[in-house]
């Protein structure tokens, strides 16, 4: 089983080796996509979790003790086709290829799946088609 | 074999012309040959939708009782220019709101300015209107604020007096951190180069001597009806040119008018560069009267034959220096990807090819239906035998 997703963790939290714990304890692989963790800050982390579905779970419940808010990257960003004017402004900037073009029509799309939430297309869009919500 | 724009308005008329898309053509004239197609096709439609920053409208807001000079302005508090008669004013799609913090915090954000009151006004809305003056004897009046919409304006004129470039640069950025500019994000060392043109779809580059654009032609103007009214400023000729005429840099601009209460926000919309400022796209599609085979072979060129600079905006354009990393042709700029000194970069264009296409294909409708007459130019632009040159600034003490 693999899942991404993003991780919110206030700051009391931020002493917390989670990642050690997540594949010392529970034997999950741990793909770092994006971090930012600052002392006296909440801390946001988006990881790529693969392991057994028992063992995912169970790990799950362990971030959830500490007060970790988990969300699936799906829900997090938003591309509204109708503010978009498929200029292609964001394709160069995207990392993991969630937009891309049609290049026979230039059309621009967005997978969902492929996002991993560093919020690059939001600085880039001209015409805020992309938002992120936390 | 020679037509007149009089004879294609006839054939518009009866609803007998033949209009084809600037891509369309491009197949045409491979299968038939120029001659034929020359024979063949009356009108060809070119368009471009992008970012125009030299864009904005002036409007008469109708006097207050008592009246009111207006010497200061403001939509939505972004500031007009008011330096004009009593209530006439203009508002530039650059314009932003007194209280921006622009790049007090870098890389500032720019969600609003004189672009986004002007998409609002086009969607219909009312905005607040404020004004300031002085007080005269004919004009008592020292404040006023109300709301105001498209509609309650005497006048509302879009007027850009540099848009439709021929041809852009190609950004990219050398140096080792992110640079913030008008066209777009940057990453260090070459990480992406973004483009903006419609390429084989953009006006200019299909009439690349101006042999048919001129002042007077009427155009597809931000979805309304709009009419070329000068040559756009920094409008530069004589800039160099590939053997097929096609200009290799910005070259030809247009300045354009058009009724802004008859425009549409799809075809105006605030544009907002992340640590530059804000910008309007503007959607402009001009036809192109086929009236011989030499203008038909200019309508024919394809994305392969045309070619940009690319340029590294981190030092030579804020310089004002004149190297060049190298040319490309933007059939490599739209596969994704270019090649600059050996490395692979990734490409994002500013430009939406698919709306340009979009804009050709309504031009096309519009004049198929027998809706829009071509108009002869009242004089030509100037072209490659003006002798402009561009004059940089020179600082005197």
């Amino acid at each position: 089983m693999k899942k991404r997703v993003v991780l919110t963790f206030p700051k009391q939290t931020i002493e917390e080796p989670i990642t050690y714990h997540l594949i010392r304890d529970y034997d999950l692989m741990v793909n770092i996509l994006s971090a930012k963790v600052n002392p006296n800050e909440e801390g946001r982390m988006v990881i790529e979790l693969s392991g057994r579905n028992k063992r995912m779970n169970n790990g799950i419940e362990y971030l959830k003790g500490l007060g970790v808010t988990i969300q699936s990257l799906a829900q997090d960003v938003t591309w509204d086709e109708q503010k978009c004017i498929h200029c292609t402004a964001c394709i160069s900037l995207c990392p993991s290829h969630a937009l891309s073009v049609d290049r026979s029509q230039m059309l621009v799309s967005f997978n969902p799946d492929r996002c991993i939430v560093c919020g690059l297309c939001l600085k880039a869009c001209p015409y805020h088609a992309i938002e992120i919500q936390f | 074999m020679q037509k007149t724009i009089a004879e294609i308005n006839e054939r518009i008329k009866k609803g007998d012309a033949v209009v084809v898309t600037a891509e369309e053509i491009i197949d045409i004239v491979d299968k038939k040959g120029v001659s034929q197609a020359a024979k063949d096709v009356d009108v060809v439609t070119t368009a471009t939708f992008g970012p125009m920053c030299s864009s904005g409208f002036y409007f008469n807001f109708g006097h207050s009782k008592p009246r009111i000079r207006a010497q200061k302005v403001w939509l939505n508090n972004v500031p007009a220019y008011g330096g004009l008669a009593a209530v006439d004013a203009y508002l530039g799609a650059t314009e932003l709101p007194e209280d921006d913090p622009t790049n007090t915090i870098y890389p500032g954000a720019f969600k609003y300015g004189g672009a986004h009151v002007i998409e609002e006004l086009v969607s219909g809305k009312a905005v607040q209107l404020k004004a300031i003056s002085y007080g005269t004897d004919c004009y008592p009046r020292k404040e006023i604020e109300t709301r105001i919409s498209l509609n309650d304006m005497n006048e509302a004129v879009l007027f850009n007096p540099r848009n439709a470039y021929q041809n852009y640069n190609v950004a990219t950025n050398c140096s080792d951190k992110v640079i913030y500019t008008y066209m777009g994000i940057l990453q260090p060392r070459m990480g992406n180069a973004n483009y903006s043109s419609a390429g084989q779809l953009s006006p200019l580059l299909n009439d690349p001597l101006y042999l048919t654009i001129g002042i007077g032609t009427r155009i597809f103007l931000g979805g309304g009806i709009g009419y070329v009214v000068w040559q756009g400023t920094q409008h530069n000729p004589c800039a160099l040119r590939g053997e097929n005429k096609v200009p290799k840099r910005g070259a030809g601009t247009l300045a354009v008018l058009g009724d802004l209460k008859q425009m549409s926000p799809a075809w105006l919309k605030g544009v907002s560069m992340i640590g530059y400022g804000v910008s309007m796209a503007v959607g402009i599609g001009v036809p192109i009267p086929i009236l011989n085979e030499e203008i038909c072979q200019f309508t024919a060129v394809r994305d392969a034959e045309i070619y940009a600079p690319v340029i590294d905006y981190s030092k030579t354009y804020p310089q004002m220096e004149s190297d060049v990393l190298c040319e490309v042709n933007y059939s490599q700029l739209k596969s994704g990807s270019i090649i600059v000194n050996g490395k692979n970069i990734p490409t994002g264009g500013l430009s939406s090819y698919a709306k340009a296409r979009e804009i050709a294909n309504i031009l096309k409708e519009w004049i198929k239906k027998g809706d829009f007459l071509l108009t002869e130019p009242v004089i030509n632009l100037p072209s490659i035998d003006s002798g402009i040159s561009l004059k940089p600034l020179n600082e005197r003490g």
